[in-house]
């Protein structure tokens, strides 16, 4: 049998796309509303640090923007938009500590910014000159992984490591470690992330699963993933679950920041659901207006999460104008930063395929790097006298 | 100096190998914006806006719309840095060029007929026969004559006229290297710019041929090479289709080879020369025919090929496809349609209908739904594949449009469940749509019936072909004010004809003329829906 709009009007309102029970500190409207249990989280964050969550979210967007224009001329393969998401991914990666440990999805430009990533080598992925494009030990952040929710299992494990390492509930902010698995709404309907929930739940293990329900998997909508809010799934494995709006960076802030700690205290694993909306397309290579309504689209762009913190910021009259313009200016500098980079982005050597097959030195690699070399070296010399005769 | 920079059609999915151009928002002589959108593609999977990577001015629009390149294709050339003063040695060379590239175009244009990017390509096309084989003006109007495209010279004439130029170019024409002078450079696809001098008779033809001829030894090491344009390596062929080539008159560059590796073979030449000659077209100067801007004109001139593709190629094929498996069953049926004509009139008055258009189609549509919904079965699909017939409880109501791109059949999704504002509102947004050319494929699938309104030709009724998938589609006919009998009497009377063509696989006679007989009985008499609704 077949839905009628009816129905899926009411699923809207009672099923997984509710609104019921999510943590809000900044309504659309860009006004402070006061909650009893996050407010506390939030107190710490004066003018100052709300404006740079601003710059954050304003530099990722600009990121997106460029990137997406890089592949329509021809300069990436694909590209992944973070559009719309910017507010999730800053007020959770802001959150975390140095010691941390990310395993992002493909789209976490966000946090790759808040962890200090360049942002231009997330894009050596996305041009096809690279399979990673940075060190996730210096960052503390995985590199993206592709396949949905696997990550989910190696964020288990790696939280499972820090146990082991006795790096868990010792009370020194500094040693205390906790990992975070950053998915999806589809991927909640892999079998990896359920089993990621149950390895984690009964280990206890600090590992927070963050799951951004930007209500599309490609072009399967929430409502073709559940039947109640994901969060609710989470009990099931004996794991807390919190629904937060994704479009309020405060709030995203505050429930990682209370997740995070009860990792690192060894208070177990935490489930988030950050409520938010893929405002872009799924990829360079997808086109969302053949599967969803336009007027879907407007009403999320009218509650953009850029557009939200700066009416707060305005409001508060604490957003002055040299510094709006210091960060346009800044975000063309990094616009043409990332165009001139992409590029002149070369392809890595051929050695370099050697380099991260073992974190420590292993003989079978050693002996077949050098053989490879001596093998290049020799082409390149016969190619090199060959070539000289022919120029002259 | 001027800096020409070429933007190869990207793969705008994933491993997309070709593209259509849909629409250029941009045009020669533009100032364009980095990642402003300046041209619209069609994928196989979507429509397109693709930004420019640079910031300049557009020197050339080198793919034109409705023509689908490969991934990869030049499609257009931007000057990004068209204030920059001239070279130096550019400076010495040219009198009166002007300062910017759009402005020695506009003269080049002054002096010459031939349109701009033919007069570039054609002092690369001589600048290319000076360095490789120096010769006189035989092979240099050779080049030319196949330097000038059926694309870039709109009529014969042109053609014609640039022939004379250059076969005035015997000894040292002055005009005509002044023409080439103007143009200045000329670019090559690997986006460098090759700064293209006039052949100046004589002197410089013999040192620039020595320098090549000498380019293996030590006697050119001062010398300065002339730039290769790296993308265009010089064409391969054998020594016996280079002669005909030459005697054809064809430029070798410009010919699209077959042969293993790239080779041009002797058929490639004998095509490029067959399709270089007679160019005029047999029809009256001036005449507007934009289907023809693809094509390609005959030997004789008497007629024009135009490759069929985008919609007509899926026109053609939705028509075969449905002609070929569907048996067709046409009934007609002609209905005085007065009262029809009264409730449109009292409806465009009517306030709850001022922002829509109330035409006798909207109460075609209605009626059809009305006897839909008393003969369901009419709306249904044959899947051959499954031996079932498929009955479908919802109607997407095609209408068919006339586009400038074609023929498209967008339906008015759940056209059911709408009242009669709804409807016309959702026609109205259909035929919109359509006529801006931006219906998307979910527009166009999954219609269930289709209405075709020949009436707006003038046109009394015809036999329609049914759009793939359904099994009727309605033919609405002119209007016409006619005698007819009216209780008793000779009145004049506005009378329309109605043809439903249907499946016969799956619709009997009797169903088809049920329902066209409900849908004449509403238009006869729009109270009957009253009765039936």
């Amino acid at each position: 049998m077949s839905h009628t709009a009816d129905d899926l009007r009411t699923d809207a309102q009672a099923g997984p796309l509710t609104t019921d029970g999510l943590v809000q500190l900044l309504d659309p409207d860009g006004n402070r509303v006061p909650h009893p249990q996050y407010d506390e989280r939030v107190a710490h964050l004066d003018a100052d640090a709300l404006r740079a969550l601003y710059r954050d979210m304003v530099l990722v967007r600009r990121f997106d923007v460029e990137a997406t224009a890089l592949q329509r001329q021809g300069e990436l393969a694909l590209f992944a938009q973070a559009l719309g998401q910017e507010a999730a991914q800053v007020g959770s990666g802001r959150a975390l500590a140095a010691q941390d440990h990310v395993f992002p999805s493909y789209r976490e430009h966000g946090v790759a910014h808040t962890r200090g990533v360049e942002l231009t080598d997330v894009l050596r992925l996305f041009r096809g000159v690279d399979h990673g494009g940075w060190d996730p030990t210096a960052h503390g952040f995985h590199l993206y992984t592709l396949v949905i929710g696997s990550h989910a299992l190696h964020a288990t494990g790696y939280a499972m490591g820090v146990q082991r390492d006795g790096a868990v509930g010792t009370g020194d902010p500094q040693r205390d470690t906790a990992v975070v698995a950053y998915f999806g709404d589809g991927a909640t309907s892999q079998g990896d992330v359920s089993e990621g929930l149950v390895f984690a739940a009964v280990n206890q293990a600090p590992v927070v699963f963050f799951c951004q329900n930007n209500q599309w998997a490609i072009s399967e909508p929430t409502t073709l993933q559940a039947r109640v809010p994901i969060a609710d799934r989470a009990p099931g494995f004996g794991i807390p679950s919190v629904r937060v709006d994704g479009n309020d960076v405060l709030a995203s802030y505050a429930v990682t920041a209370e997740a995070l700690e009860r990792a690192r205290s060894g208070g177990g694993p935490t489930f988030i659901e950050a409520f938010t909306y893929r405002m872009g397309a799924h990829t360079t290579s997808d086109d969302p207006s053949r599967y969803r309504p336009a007027e879907q689209e407007e009403y999320w762009r009218r509650r953009d999460p850029i557009d939200r913190l700066r009416a707060h910021l305005e409001q508060t009259r604490e957003l002055p104008q040299e510094f709006v313009d210091a960060l346009a200016a800044e975000a063309d500098a990094l616009g043409e930063h990332i165009r001139t980079t992409v590029r002149a982005m070369g392809r890595p050597s051929p050695a370099s395929m050697f380099e991260h097959v073992y974190a420590t030195p292993h003989s079978v690699v050693d002996a077949e790097r050098a053989w490879f070399q001596q093998y290049e070296a020799s082409f390149l010399e016969g190619h090199g006298q060959h070539g000289e005769g022919s120029a002259r | 100096m001027p800096t020409f920079q070429q933007f190869p059609l990207p793969d705008a999915g994933e491993g997309l190998t070709e593209a259509e151009i849909v629409e250029w928002h941009v045009a020669v002589g533009d100032r364009v914006e980095v990642n402003q959108t300046i041209v619209e593609i069609e994928t196989a999977k979507s429509l397109v806006d693709l930004p420019s990577p640079w910031a300049g001015v557009v020197s050339q629009i080198l793919v034109q719309p409705g023509t689908t390149v490969d991934v990869g294709t030049p499609i257009i050339e931007i000057d990004t840095d068209p204030e920059g003063a001239p070279s130096a040695s550019d400076g010495s060379a040219s009198e009166g060029s002007a300062p910017d590239g759009s402005a020695s175009e506009s003269s080049v244009s002054a002096d010459e007929p031939a349109t701009t990017t033919g007069a570039v390509r054609h002092v690369g096309g001589a600048e290319r026969h000076r360095g490789v084989e120096p010769g006189g003006a035989d092979e240099i109007e050779a080049a030319r004559a196949a330097e000038v495209s059926p694309e870039s010279s709109p009529a014969g004439a042109s053609a014609h006229h640039v022939k004379r130029a250059a076969a005035g170019l015997g000894g040292s024409s002055p005009q005509w290297a002044a023409a080439g002078l103007k143009a200045g450079v000329a670019t090559t696809s690997g986006g460098a710019a090759v700064e293209v001098r006039a052949p100046d008779a004589g002197s410089s033809s013999g040192s620039e041929s020595g320098a090549v001829l000498v380019g293996y030894g030590l006697a050119d090491a001062g010398a300065t090479r002339r730039p290769r344009a790296t993308g265009t390596p010089r064409a391969l062929a054998k020594p016996p289709v280079r002669k005909l080539a030459r005697e054809l008159g064809v430029d070798l560059d410009s010919v699209t080879p077959t042969g293993p590796g790239g080779i041009v073979t002797r058929e490639d030449v004998l095509a490029r020369s067959a399709q270089a000659e007679g160019r005029t077209l047999a029809t009256y100067p001036g005449d507007d025919q934009p289907w023809l801007a693809s094509g390609t004109v005959s030997g004789d001139g008497r007629q024009t090929r135009v490759p069929v593709k985008s919609v007509r190629k899926r026109t053609a094929e939705a028509m075969v496809t449905s002609a070929f498996t569907a048996p067709h069953v046409t009934v007609f049926h002609t209905v005085d349609v007065t009262r029809t004509m009264r409730l449109v009139e009292r409806l465009r008055a009517d306030r709850e209908f001022a922002d829509v258009r109330v035409t006798p189609l909207l109460i075609a549509a209605k009626a059809l739904m009305l006897a839909i919904r008393r003969h369901p079965e009419i709306n249904a699909a044959w899947d051959e594949a499954a031996q079932e017939i498929v009955y479908k409880h919802y109607v997407n109501l095609g209408i068919a449009a006339a586009t400038p791109r074609g023929l498209v059949v967008p339906n008015v999704k759940d056209a059911h469940r709408l009242g009669l504002l709804d409807l016309a509102q959702g026609l109205a947004d259909l035929t919109a749509t359509a006529r801006a050319g931006r219906t998307s494929p979910a527009d166009m699938s999954d219609g269930t019936i289709t209405i075709t309104n020949v009436g707006v030709f003038g046109i009394d009724t015809g036999t329609p072909i049914l759009n793939p998938g359904e099994a009727a589609i309605l033919a609405f006919g002119a209007i016409r004010e006619q005698p007819w009998v009216h209780k008793g009497k000779i009145r004049v009377r506005h009378v329309t004809q109605l043809a439903l063509s249907f499946d016969h696989r799956l619709v009997d006679g009797e169903l088809g003329a049920r329902v066209l007989a409900d849908v004449a009985a509403v238009l006869h008499e729009p109270a009957q829906a009253l009765v039936w609704g």
